[in-house]
């Protein structure tokens, strides 16, 4: 056994698939004890808000102000309302409207609004402009107001008696804050959902949940798997033919199709995490089962077994004692993959909108669904859908990595 | 004399051989006959049964979707009746069963829910091709390619093996829907090269015309694409193992041994681990279906996969119920048409029911 285990550590696919593995399990239960936030609690009013680090305006302007004098502070501010694509917009509506081309540069940001503010009116009509191109230069002028501004803002509180306004305080433009010293500060580092949840929360229970629905549809699968192919395989006669007839009526009955037709039965309320977790395993005994019985049958007229039938052990001792040790890496395996493949049967089940019930657990497939129906992918919010596909695809990497390391390891005639 | 009754002896056995042979391959394709229409009519009574298993009345459950905002009590009664109706599941089960069967031989697979009142066949008939035109094909081709990588990767070994056996285990592993967003993000969304969505641009009627072929031809690419990636990677493993195995055989080192030329080796045990690969792919190719379905979604490719979910979403039981039939019978057909072939190339089939 501790030579086996040895010889397993040493085959690198099977590490490296381990190490993954083991990293994406330590992240699902160690995450939860720093954040205990409900992952499906809606914090942002609004959808994909971008990845990044959210500081409270409110707080800042109480918090503890620093003057740094710094050069390009004013560049940046411009720059990140006036990009390279602002201008050449800019230019291109002064061309239209008759400014000579060569008056025109881009790069010079004072002459630029200098022309603008001076020709720029939203009520001009040019020729053969789009209504969302002349829509898009009312926002675009709207939101170049005040850019070359040197003031700061005044801050001021409404007087409860008089009605006036009275100011508390000044923001200059040169004024910072710690971020560190601001009260309310909340990293998200994968932004948020359709629904205004924290996606990284959310992501890491949904691994969890995933990793749970394919445990319990692989051991369903294994379990049934095992019996079957121990029964048909040990006992044979008309039991062999009837689980065969059984098995190789499934292996042809598209698996899936299965799926879909009970999980619709099923209906929404009823369809739990588990409920599906043993849907899929119900419908994924068939390739354990045969293989199973494949490797029984070739057992079963060994000199230990037959030897052990003479000695009178019960059916039952042999199958355990001198059947399953010979299998049992073999089951291991199997199982293994039946855990990938059931997380990815949920997955491609969820998408199509038969997932398990949407208020109470995420699960990865439920996280690309809500991404697809609100066309995350094409709006360009890649953090709605890119890190729930390379979740699915590392942990059914990894284990599958692991199975064909042991593979390797059990059967060699595949080794290097 | 003696010569010539010996040459009639010769051919007459010649003659019993090739018999044998045909009633060998006869006997085969029967027995695959025999099985697929077995496999067939039990399709048939799962499709018919699972909705009648499942607790509760499926009839109480769809109306109750269906009148929800209904408040006189005599008009849900109606519509509860219409559907019994509708469904029979107000006669015995024996009789319910004919009718299912009588219905679908005439054609008839109900009348759709969420487009009502269209027939389902209707429905199916068109997204039937456009699923039959995008992954049959797309299997194909992952599969050659897939085939082609694993046997030079067997045979290489060294830096490629090293390359391509993780790459393919990864891409083996990535589901289908998540090649496909991939794809569709990288190619569609940023480059522009083609259309995100839709099986021909959204201006067009179906016609035959030269512009609507370039359509189809673009809005193909990406969802072909996908699936073929994905199928690449799972075939490649497969014949990678399949190729050591066989190149580590024997009768590999006893050729060797005769000092037969390493290309006329090459062929024998690439024939040989092609095989068990054909086999593979008539086991597999249900899963295949499976994913490839989800990922005509992520498209709005007009298949049986977007058929499913619009099914869903509008909770159209018999359309859910006739693109589940629909397509078990395409996997059918495939695995049956796939165990021809390999009856055919196989030379052991023939052996073994001579036998």
């Amino acid at each position: 056994m501790k030579h086996t285990l040895g010889q397993i550590f040493r085959s690198p696919k099977f590490l490296v698939g381990f190490v993954i593995f083991m990293a994406i399990l330590l992240l699902v239960i160690i995450y939860p004890l720093f954040v205990t936030d409900n992952p499906l609690g809606i914090i942002g009013q609004g959808t994909f808000f971008e990845p990044g680090i959210y500081v409270n305006v409110y707080d800042s302007l109480r918090s503890p102000q620093y003057i740094l004098n710094l050069d390009n502070a004013a560049i940046n501010r411009i720059a990140s309302r006036l990009g390279d694509q602002e201008r050449q917009d800019m230019k291109e509506w002064l061309i239209e409207y008759g400014v000579p081309e060569d008056e025109i540069d881009i790069d010079d940001t004072e002459s630029l609004m200098e022309l603008w503010v001076n020709n720029y009116d939203s009520t001009i009509v040019v020729p053969g402009m789009t209504a969302a191109k002349r829509k898009y230069y009312v926002r675009l002028d709207a939101s170049l107001e005040g850019i070359l501004a040197t003031e700061g803002f005044h801050i001021s509180v409404r007087n409860e008696e008089t009605g006036d306004l009275d100011e508390v305080g000044y923001v200059n433009q040169k004024d910072y804050v710690n971020v560190n010293q601001v009260a309310n500060v909340r990293i998200l580092p994968l932004g948020t959902d359709n629904f205004g949840r924290d996606m990284l929360t959310e992501l890491v229970a949904a691994i969890g949940v995933s990793l749970k629905i394919g445990l319990v549809a692989g051991l369903i699968a294994t379990m049934i798997g095992l019996s079957l192919g121990l029964l048909a395989g040990y006992i044979g006669g008309w039991l062999d033919d009837i689980i065969m007839f059984i098995t190789n009526l499934f292996t042809v009955i598209p698996s899936f199709v299965l799926l879909i037709l009970i999980s619709y039965s099923i209906g929404q309320e009823q369809r739990g995490a588990i409920t599906i977790a043993a849907v899929i395993g119900l419908t994924s005994w068939v390739w354990t089962t045969r293989a199973v019985r494949a490797q029984v049958i070739s057992l079963r007229n060994r000199d230990h077994v037959n030897l052990s039938k003479l000695s009178g052990h019960s059916v039952l001792h042999i199958i355990v004692a001198d059947i399953l040790p010979y299998i049992a890496s073999y089951v291991f395996m199997a199982l293994i993959l039946q855990i990938s493949s059931g997380i990815l049967a949920e997955a491609g089940l969820s998408i199509l909108g038969l997932g398990p019930k949407t208020t109470e657990v995420p699960t990865l497939g439920l996280m690309m669904n809500w991404a697809m129906i609100y066309s995350a992918h094409i709006m360009g919010k890649w953090w709605a859908y890119f890190p729930v596909i390379v979740a699915i695809a590392l942990v059914s990497f990894s284990l599958n990595l692991m199975n064909t390391g042991l593979d390797q390891v059990f059967n060699p005639a595949l080794r290097d | 004399m003696l010569q010539a009754k010996r040459g009639m002896a010769v051919f007459s056995n010649c003659q019993s051989i090739g018999g044998a042979a045909l009633k060998g391959y006869l006997k085969y394709f029967g027995g695959k006959l025999i099985w697929f229409l077995i496999t067939l009519i039990f399709a048939f009574l799962l499709n018919f049964i699972l909705p009648r298993l499942m607790p509760g009345d499926p009839v109480a459950i769809i109306t109750q979707r269906v009148v929800q905002g209904m408040t006189s009590q005599t008009g849900i009664q109606k519509v509860y009746e219409e559907y019994a109706t509708l469904f029979g599941t107000n006669r015995p089960m024996h009789e319910q069963f004919f009718l299912y069967v009588r219905n679908l031989f005439q054609g008839n697979l109900g009348t759709s829910f969420s487009q009502y009142p269209r027939p389902v066949a209707d429905i199916l008939k068109s997204s039937l091709g456009w699923t039959l035109a995008l992954q049959l094909p797309a299997i194909l081709v992952g599969w050659m390619i897939g085939n082609t990588l694993g046997a030079l990767a067997a045979y290489v070994k060294k830096g490629f093996d090293k390359v391509l056996l993780p790459a393919s285990i990864f891409l083996s592993n990535l589901p289908a829907f998540g090649m496909a967003v991939i794809l569709l993000v990288i190619f569609g969304v940023q480059l522009k090269w083609f259309p995100t969505s839709g099986g021909y641009g959204f201006d067009m009627i179906p016609k035959f015309s030269w512009d609507f072929i370039k359509s189809v031809i673009l809005h193909y690419q990406l969802p072909f694409w996908s699936i073929v990636t994905i199928a690449i990677g799972g075939q490649a493993i497969g014949m990678r193992s399949m190729s050591i195995y066989e190149l580590n055989a024997d009768y590999v080192k006893f050729a060797r041994f005769l000092g037969i030329k390493d290309r006329k080796i090459i062929g024998y045990v690439f024939r040989n681990a092609m095989l068990p690969q054909i086999t593979g792919l008539a086991l597999s190719i249900g899963t295949m279906v499976g994913g490839a379905l989800v990922a005509e979604t992520i498209f709005s490719y007009p298949g049986l996969g977007s058929t499913i979910l619009t099914a869903v979403m509008g909770q159209d039981y018999p359309m859910i119920s006739a693109a589940t039939l629909l397509i078990t019978l395409m996997v059918l057909v495939t695995t049956f048409l796939i165990e021809i072939l390999y009856g055919v190339i196989d030379p052991r089939i023939k052996a073994a029911q001579t036998d």
